[in-house]
């Protein structure tokens, strides 16, 4: 047995796993419609390809990766498109982004696929084919996975650690992809190994989910550690994780890859799977449906599929009241259940009065530090509560409040029930808009001098060829005298 | 909404529920040695402080009702009727409480705001104040030379008025720690000091009981967790070793260090008084020097200070410290440990 290490703080909501792990992954039938938002990512939104009319292949990329951080988008199956245009999508502003909208014709008719054989390839290429098949982290950040593959010159990866906590109550996800498809990631895995030349790949479960283990154990044969680590909420945090299998702590703005360690889901893992050895790009990924509905489960939807679709799939119940896109812990809630599945969609939970009771009215801040004790980014979440809410940002960077992971733990055992999250979320975008505002001052400033600069070399220029003509004018004078 | 959506199902209520629940076994051991006046002490300290918080939180357009029904006040009430006399006269209990509610609590911004733990400072206000009262402890029922009907302690309390012929030095004495000092000052040897009736086996006859019963109460605090080890095992080590030194030094003039543990507010002070989140600092290491440094100054208070016990003025000079002790104990962030 590897010992394995610990991370402070930490807490254990109910998990609520339960109920979505009763049922195999089910294919939900095709929508009449798929909103495909062009932003599914980290990073520049993809450029539209195709227009309105134009008909598209399974598989065939609508959408091109701009700029180096950023994913391409493709038809989820084939059909027409119908539109190019603002739609409403999956984020907590409720503000519409540009999406393409994809009418099935019931074909499926794939593009030409091209697997690859990896062993033969270097790095670079395969990095080319993950980017062109939108691979992105499905552990619901969602930044490019080919940019995580590449460590930079003179970075060693001795660690690849694959993500399958899934520590977030009500998720289970990945949980049933283990289950089922433990080969796919295995292999995915061995893919990731051979393009950072990783030494040793670990594999970290949660305790709580012992046929996953056992599944991906017999995957993994000898080739791979498969660890199960205990489960406390959120020990599925990369950060987290990582300190639990290898014991280094990566401070908050570096990178794992610095310290030799690289982290992916483990859905990510299948799906550079399917990208390399069968060319296929991400055109759908697990959603769990659960919470509010009668038969909660995990669902592979295409990535546009309207989210009520699902709902419907799962029997929605009596007294649900909105939706949580991700878990109950980092979620947020959906502005309305008509926007589309995206690539970072993990999880569904159908809300109502009785699963999240409204929070009693918060009460002061009495500094029992539990919340502290909660921490698993060992801050002092009493002390930045109070920065945040005096407008004192300073002092609130100065208790390392960028280090915040908004986990939730504080706001979880509050006794004073205070929003405390919401406080860090509130100085950190306070912090943000001031450092646009300095920097849109200081360009401002910038340009302001070097107009007054402009200005006055004009004048002085202008100075000088008038002082120029008239000398030129005086000459003339005196060749050619003034004719009365 | 916003997440988390979840959370733990406690209150700031449970939480005091929980410390009031813990008093019980002392405030029942203190009945059985002493007599129940202390239950009237408890009742009139917490129908004033109830009283109080209540016309506060109306002047300063709180809620009332959640804020009366968080249990701080009825803490902050029996804290204070624990610490002084159980028979005092009611303006003494209605005085002191007075403070500690309007004053350290409300005026320093009420629940979680206020600097200095109000019932050390309601204390602190009655020690200086009134030092007569202040110093007519009841005898243990087993040693008093006589003693007062239920109704007559009423009629003291209320009316100042003593049965026909009784002498209050009768039913009152002097604390074992006041004891100690007067003897020592008188010259008498230790063992002769420790052999009087007031004594018993380790700390006050009676008095050594009641302090096991709010180490009980303590030790039910830890396993709730309601508080954390630092603060009470850093006290009364602080104590036990710095007493117990000075006791191996010079065993003439220093009472064993086990009797300055059972005596006085010791323990009343490590698991209720020094505990209390709003006053002490939030880091563990915070905890431990805070803790540490209450415990110092009690026994250096105990030992040459003017007064019989030191709890409450090293708990209030220790919470002036609190905000300095906190700057200087952050712990290291994820990933920045040395």
């Amino acid at each position: 047995m590897r010992a394995l290490h610990h991370f402070n703080g930490g807490v254990h909501p109910p998990e609520h796993k339960g109920e979505s792990t009763l049922r195999p992954i089910q294919q939900p039938p095709l929508p009449d419609k798929l909103v495909i938002p062009l932003h599914q990512h980290i990073g520049n939104s993809a450029k539209p390809l195709v227009d309105a009319g134009d008909t598209v292949l399974k598989g065939q990329m609508i959408g091109k990766a701009e700029g180096y951080v950023s994913g391409a988008i493709h038809a989820p199956t084939s059909g027409k498109i119908l539109s190019v245009g603002h739609e409403a999508v999956p984020h907590p502003s409720g503000l519409k982004d540009l999406c393409i909208v994809l009418e099935p014709d019931g074909l499926e008719s794939w593009i030409d696929l091209q697997p690859i054989d990896h062993l033969n390839m270097d790095p670079s290429t395969l990095r080319n084919r993950l980017r062109d098949a939108g691979v992105v982290g499905l552990g619901g950040a969602v930044f490019p996975s080919f940019i995580k593959l590449n460590p930079g010159t003179g970075k060693r990866i001795r660690t690849l650690v694959l993500n399958g906590a899934e520590c977030e109550p009500y998720i289970t996800c990945d949980d049933m992809l283990m289950r089922e498809r433990a080969r796919e990631i295995i292999e995915g895995a061995a893919i990731m190994r051979h393009m950072l030349h990783a030494e040793e790949v670990m594999i970290g479960i949660e305790d709580n989910k012992p046929q996953a283990i056992s599944a991906m154990r017999e995957a993994a044969g000898q080739s791979m550690e498969v660890v199960a680590v205990p489960t406390i909420y959120p020990g599925g945090g990369a950060k987290q994780l990582i300190r639990v299998l290898t014991g280094i702590e990566v401070p908050a703005g570096e990178r794992s890859t610095d310290l030799g360690v690289q982290c992916f889901n483990v859905a990510t893992a299948a799906s550079v799977y399917r990208a390399i050895r069968y060319g296929e790009p991400v055109l759908s990924r697990i959603v769990t449906v659960t919470g509010n509905v009668k038969n909660p489960g995990n669902f592979e939807a295409l990535v546009g599929t309207q989210m009520a679709h699902l709902i419907d799939q799962a029997g929605p119940l009596e007294g649900s009241a909105g939706a949580i896109m991700g878990g109950p812990m980092m979620g947020f809630d959906l502005p309305s259940t008509a926007v589309p599945v995206v690539k970072a969609t993990n999880c569904i939970i159908v809300k109502s009065d009785a699963l999240f009771p409204e929070k009693p009215q918060p009460m002061p801040c009495i500094r029992c530090a539990r919340c502290a004790e909660s921490c698993p980014a060992d801050l002092q979440p009493q002390e930045l509560y109070w920065f945040a809410k005096a407008g004192n940002f300073g002092k609130a960077q100065e208790y390392a409040l960028f280090d915040c992971i908004e986990c939730g733990c504080c706001t979880y055992v509050c006794p004073s029930h205070i929003p405390l999250v919401q406080f860090y979320r509130y100085a950190k975008s306070e912090i943000w808009a001031q450092e646009r505002e300095k920097k849109a001052a200081d360009l401002a400033r910038i340009r302001h001098d070097l107009r007054l600069e402009r200005i006055e070399r004009e004048k002085r220029e202008k100075a000088e060829r008038l002082a120029q003509k008239s000398a030129q004018a005086k000459t003339v004078e005196h060749s050619q005298p003034e004719q009365k | 909404m916003n997440s988390p959506y979840l959370a733990q199902s406690s209150s700031v209520a449970q939480i005091m529920v929980k410390v009031l629940l813990a008093l019980i076994p002392a405030v029942a051991a203190y009945v059985w040695f002493f007599g129940p006046a202390i239950l009237v002490t408890m009742a009139l300290a917490s129908a004033t402080a109830l009283a109080l918080e209540a016309v506060m939180l109306k002047l300063r357009k709180k809620p009332i009702k959640p804020y009366l029904l968080d249990g701080s006040a009825l803490l902050t009430a029996w804290l204070l009727a624990l610490s002084i006399p159980p028979m005092g006269p009611w303006w003494l209990i209605v005085t002191g409480t007075a403070f500690a509610i309007v004053i350290a609590k409300h005026l320093y911004g009420g629940l979680g705001s206020n600097p200095f733990n109000p019932a050390m400072v309601g204390y602190a206000v009655l020690i200086i104040s009134f030092p007569v009262q202040m110093t007519q402890w009841l005898a243990p029922l087993s040693i008093a030379s006589s003693h007062l009907d239920f109704m007559s302690q009423l009629g003291y309390m209320f009316f100042h008025a003593l049965p026909q012929g009784s002498q209050l030095d009768a039913f009152t004495s002097a604390t074992p720690l006041d004891t100690l000092k007067t003897q020592l000052h008188l010259d008498k040897p230790m063992a002769a000091i420790m052999s009087m009736p007031v004594y018993g086996a380790i700390g006050g006859t009676g008095g050594q009981w009641v302090a096991a019963a709010y180490l009980a109460g303590g030790l039910y605090l830890l396993q709730q967790k309601i508080i954390s080890w630092h603060v009470p095992a850093a006290f009364i080590a602080t104590i036990f070793v710095v007493s117990g030194s000075f006791h191996l030094i010079d065993p003439a003039h220093h009472a064993s260090p086990w009797f300055e543990l059972a005596t006085g507010a010791t323990m009343i002070c490590a698991f209720f008084i020094l505990t209390d989140p709003v006053t002490g600092p939030t880091t563990p290491r915070g905890k431990l020097i805070f803790a540490s440094g209450a415990g110092f100054l009690t026994f250096a208070i105990r030992t040459y200070g003017g007064y019989p016990d030191g709890v409450a003025f090293a708990v209030l000079l220790m919470n002036i410290c609190v905000p300095l002790i906190d700057a200087y104990t952050q712990p290291a962030v994820f990933g920045k440990k040395k």
